[in-house]
Parts: C-alpha cells; structure tokens; sequence
C-alpha cells in the first residue's frame, strides 16, 4: 500500500481539495449571483418579451457569445491585469476567481435565459391579466416556474467550473488539477495523477447528485 | 334598472390589424359590441376568427388599432401603467390551458392575485379558503396543478380569477380542453356564480352547445367581422348568416344534404315550427291537425333547452284538409312557422 502511493503527500492533497472547493464554491457562487440578472434581462429583452428591446439583446448577446468563445486559458492570462485590480493578486484561490466567473457567468446566463423561454407563455399572460407589473411576473411567477430549469443549468455551470479550476492551475492557481499537472504530469508520479483525477471525478459525481436531488424536489410536473 | 346604461363593456369601432412583412393583416373589422351588467356574452367563432382578440381587447391584453373600448362608461383604451393594472384585477380571466402556476399548490395560486394586490396574510388567508370552498376544492389546497384532473384544475383557475373580486370574467375557450361531462359542470358553475354575484360573463367559443347552455346573448364572427349578434334563442333558433347556420347545424348534430335528401322522399308542403316556453308542452299538433283536416309527417325534430328556456323545433311534411288554417292556427298559438318548400 505504502509503496503504491509512495510520492502521495496527504496534507498536500488536502490543501489542494481544499482549494478546488474553495475556488468552486466562490466562483460559482459569483457566477451565479451575476449570471441569473444577466440571463434574466437576455430573456426579457428577447423577441416578443415583455421588455422587448432589440438593440439592447443584441449588445448583450454580443458580449455573452464574445466571452463563451475565447477558450478558457486564454481567458486565465488576459485577465491577469483586470484580476490584479480586482483583488489585488493573480495568484491563489483569490486569484483565480475572477477569470472563473468572467468565464462562466455568461454560459449559466445562458442557461437561464433558455430555462425562462421554457416557462409557458400563457403564464405570462395569466399574470399580466391579474395586474401583475412585470418585477411582480419576474420574481411571482417566472423564476419560480423556472427553477427547476436554473438548478439544472447551475449543476452543469457547477461541473465546468471543476474543469476550469484545473486549468487554473496554469496561473498558479492551486488545487487539485494544478496538482495533477506539476506532480502527475510533469515528475512523472503516477500514483498523484490517480489519487487527484479519483477525487474530482467523486466532486463531480456529487455535484450531479446533489443537483439532480434539488431539481427533482422543486420539480411539480 | 337598465344593464346597458352604462353597459359593462362597450365597443365603439374597434379594430385591430397588424403589419406581417409588407402585407396588412386585418384580425378584426371595425365592430360595435355593447355587453350588458349581469349579462353572460358568447362570443363564437372558427379558429382565426378574431374572437381571441375580441377577448383580449377587453383587459387591454391585445391593444386595439382604432375605436374606443367602454368599461362601466369609462374609456380604457389608453389606460397604462398603474391605471392598467387597477382595471385589469377588476376582470378576472380563465383560459383553455388553465395557466396555472405548476410550482405554486391550489392554495398558493389562487392566492397569487391577492399577493399582487398587496393584501395582508390574514385577509389572503380567509379570501383562499372562501373561494376553494364555493368552487369545491377545499380539500385539494394543498395539491400541485400536477395531481389535479382537467376539471379541477379549471376550478382553480375561477377559483383565481375571482379573487379580487372582479365585475367581469373573461372565458378563453374554458372548456374546450375538457370531456363533456366536466364542461356541463364548468358551465353550472359559471352560471351560479353569473346568479350570485352578478358577475358580467364574456366567453368565446367554438362550440354552439357552450353558447347554448349558458349565454344570454351571443355575437358572431367570421373572418374578423361581426356577423350576426342576438339573443342565444333569436340566433340559435333563427340563423340569418352562413357561418351561424353551420355552428347551428353542428351542434344539433344534423347534416344539410341528408335533410335535404329525406325531404325529397315526401309530398306536401314542408314547415318548421318552432316552439319556446310554455308553447313547447302545448299538445298543439293533434288539435290543430284535427280542427284543419291537415295530416303531417314529422321529419325532423328535438326539445331541448336554451339556457333556463325550453324550446322545441319540429319539420313537418303537411298533406291534404286546410293547410292555410293550420298556418294560422300555429301561428296564433306563438309558434314560429317557416316555409321549407
């Protein structure tokens, strides 16, 4: 046993765990706080929506589509001045949560927007014939109704995120793919390799769990 | 007292059309509609009729292009803001999907409107278990739309449409996702509540039955124009236009060419007379056969009810004795007497 895992330094592997936690709960914690606003105005400035603004939705998805298609580890090094300003290092768990929101925001903004479409119209319209103002529609009838769809899009933003925090790794980010990387990889220690790509893969398992458990209580259908 | 002054609703040369690409699309002539207090109104018509509009003109959900819409005597047309959302939870409105909210129970969604209004709890709480007892389903408040049948669920929808307690309700097709049985029911308890609470009905349809069974008056429409409007018996019984002849036909389940068919086996002069309230249990037929020396052969008919009046129609093929004498002997007893040929 012992020599199986001769190279694994257990503390080490804790701390990294304990950074790939700490970089996802953060960032996704931010990615959702700014990508639920932002999804919810790509839907109402939609076609045919209540707030129906054409150039607004086009800015917008502009910049969603601008931001989803610059692959992430271009992002991690292009936004090293923005992340030194923001909070004051480019390195570490702090570090590595900005380019991790900036990378994922827009894609749950996404996923939300596409939750709202599935909302039926005529709950809309029920709404508005009861009185409803349109910040009464969004938070009384639209986001519940949708909620289902959003913890599903927040589980999927959730697992590219334990992706993401691997690549992190190459701006010095810490964790479990950084890891990976430096021991697995480039010293050749297998035995690190399997001990890391073991724990994210239960991350992800969990996290899926975890998201399928909660849609399914919120689910009415 | 007078419903009509001023009427609940009142149309003046409203119209609707939009522009789709460069062509004009005209969804509803310019039309004159007066919709009395207390009145239950049918509004019938095919699919593309323009009757969806109609309706939605009336809570400002569609906007009309020109006219003026009157409610309670006041004009609404250009109502916003504020003032819109006043007026709309004065008119409740139920739809053929039910819309209900699906992450909300029973209780929760017939709650929504008053939460909108910015009731206190306590007053939500006593107005939610008020409305599922008269619409009967105290005993599901707790449900999801999901565990409810079809029936239920449009329950829950008057339910909520008469929470604010509102003057009028607006039926979107309410009962055309519904087996027959359920709609007999939906229908009962609209007219309780037309009867309790003087609520002022307007429903759209497609199905003649509907109209029958619950409207006072009826409009309607074809291909964006007002046809024909009237009492439910005038037109029902009497149809000048086309269209309300087929939604007659229809629902009476008879077919044109067969009739026309089986009245080319018989001799005689062919009639329809058409009976309405007491006249339709007059053993009229027997006495004016025997008083005229006219015999008949009956060739068509049913008995059945408009609402709370009952009326008969029967086609008959008269031969021989005094034929004119029959005429006036029918038509003196207020039976409505029409030539065939």
């Amino acid at each position: 046993m012992d020599e199986m895992f001769a190279n694994i330094d257990w503390a080490e592997i804790g701390q990294a765990s304990l950074d790939t936690l700490l970089m996802l709960g953060g960032s996704l914690a931010a990615s959702i706080a700014l990508g639920l606003p932002l999804g919810v105005l790509l839907f109402l400035t939609g076609k045919r929506q209540l707030l129906e603004q054409p150039a607004v939705y086009a800015t917008l998805s502009f910049v969603v589509n601008v931001l989803r298609s610059v692959p992430f580890i271009i992002l991690l090094i292009v936004m090293i001045p923005f992340t030194v300003l923001l909070v004051g290092t480019s390195l570490g768990v702090a570090g590595a949560i900005p380019p991790l929101v900036v990378g994922t925001a827009p894609f749950f903004a996404r996923l939300v927007e596409t939750a709202l479409r599935e909302v039926d119209r005529g709950i809309i319209e029920a709404s508005q014939a009861m009185g409803a103002s349109t910040r009464q529609i969004v938070f009384g009838a639209l986001l519940p109704e949708a909620l289902p769809g959003i913890l599903a899009g927040a589980t999927v933003t959730a697992i590219a995120l334990v992706s993401y925090t691997a690549m992190a790794g190459v701006i010095g980010a810490g964790g479990l793919g950084d890891l990976a990387v430096r021991f697995g990889y480039q010293r050749f220690q297998t035995d690190v390799m399997v001990v890391t790509v073991v724990l994210l893969l239960v991350l992800v398992q969990v996290l899926q769990m975890l998201g399928d458990r909660l849609v399914a209580h919120f689910s009415r259908r | 007292m007078d419903v009509y002054n001023p009427p609940m609703i009142a149309f003046e040369a409203i119209h609707k059309h939009y522009r789709v690409g460069a062509a004009e699309v005209r969804a509803l002539q310019p039309l004159d509609l007066r919709i009395g207090r207390g009145e239950v109104f049918g509004v019938i018509g095919h699919s593309g009729a323009g009757k969806s509009t109609l309706l939605r003109m009336i809570n400002l959900l569609e906007r009309p292009s020109g006219g003026r819409l009157l409610i309670d005597g006041v004009d609404v047309t250009r109502l916003d803001g504020d003032a819109l959302r006043a007026l709309r939870r004065r008119i409740g409105m139920i739809f053929q999907h039910f819309n209900l909210l699906a992450a909300k129970t029973v209780a929760q969604n017939v709650a929504f409107p008053l939460r909108l209004a910015g009731r206190t709890r306590a007053e939500i709480a006593r107005r939610v278990d008020e409305l599922l007892e008269r619409v009967g389903l105290a005993a599901h408040a707790a449900k999801y739309p999901a565990q409810l049948s079809g029936g239920q669920k449009q329950r829950v929808g008057i339910a909520r449409a008469l929470a604010c307690g509102p003057d009028i309700l607006l039926c979107d097709e309410a009962t055309s996702a519904l087996d027959p049985e359920t709609t007999a029911s939906v229908l009962q308890l609209l007219a309780e509540l037309n009867r309790e609470l003087g609520l002022t009905i307007v429903l759209i349809t497609h199905e003649m039955d509907v109209v029958r069974r619950v409207c006072d008056r009826v409009a309607v429409l074809d291909a964006g124009q007002l046809v024909e409007s009237g009492t439910v018996a005038d037109v029902f019984l009497h149809p000048r236009h086309p269209t309300t002849r087929r939604f007659v036909l229809e629902a009476e389940h008879v077919d044109e060419r067969e009739q026309r068919a089986d009245r080319a086996q018989v001799s005689g002069r062919v009639v329809r007379l058409t009976f309405r309230g007491q006249a339709t249990y007059a053993p009229l037929l027997g006495r004016v056969a025997r008083a005229s020396g006219v015999d008949y052969s009956i060739l068509g008919g049913r008995i059945d009810r408009i609402k709370d009046t009952p009326y008969g129609q029967l086609t008959l093929a008269l031969v021989g004795g005094d034929i004119e004498s029959a005429l006036h002997a029918f038509a003196a007893a207020d039976v409505h007497v029409e030539e065939l040929g």
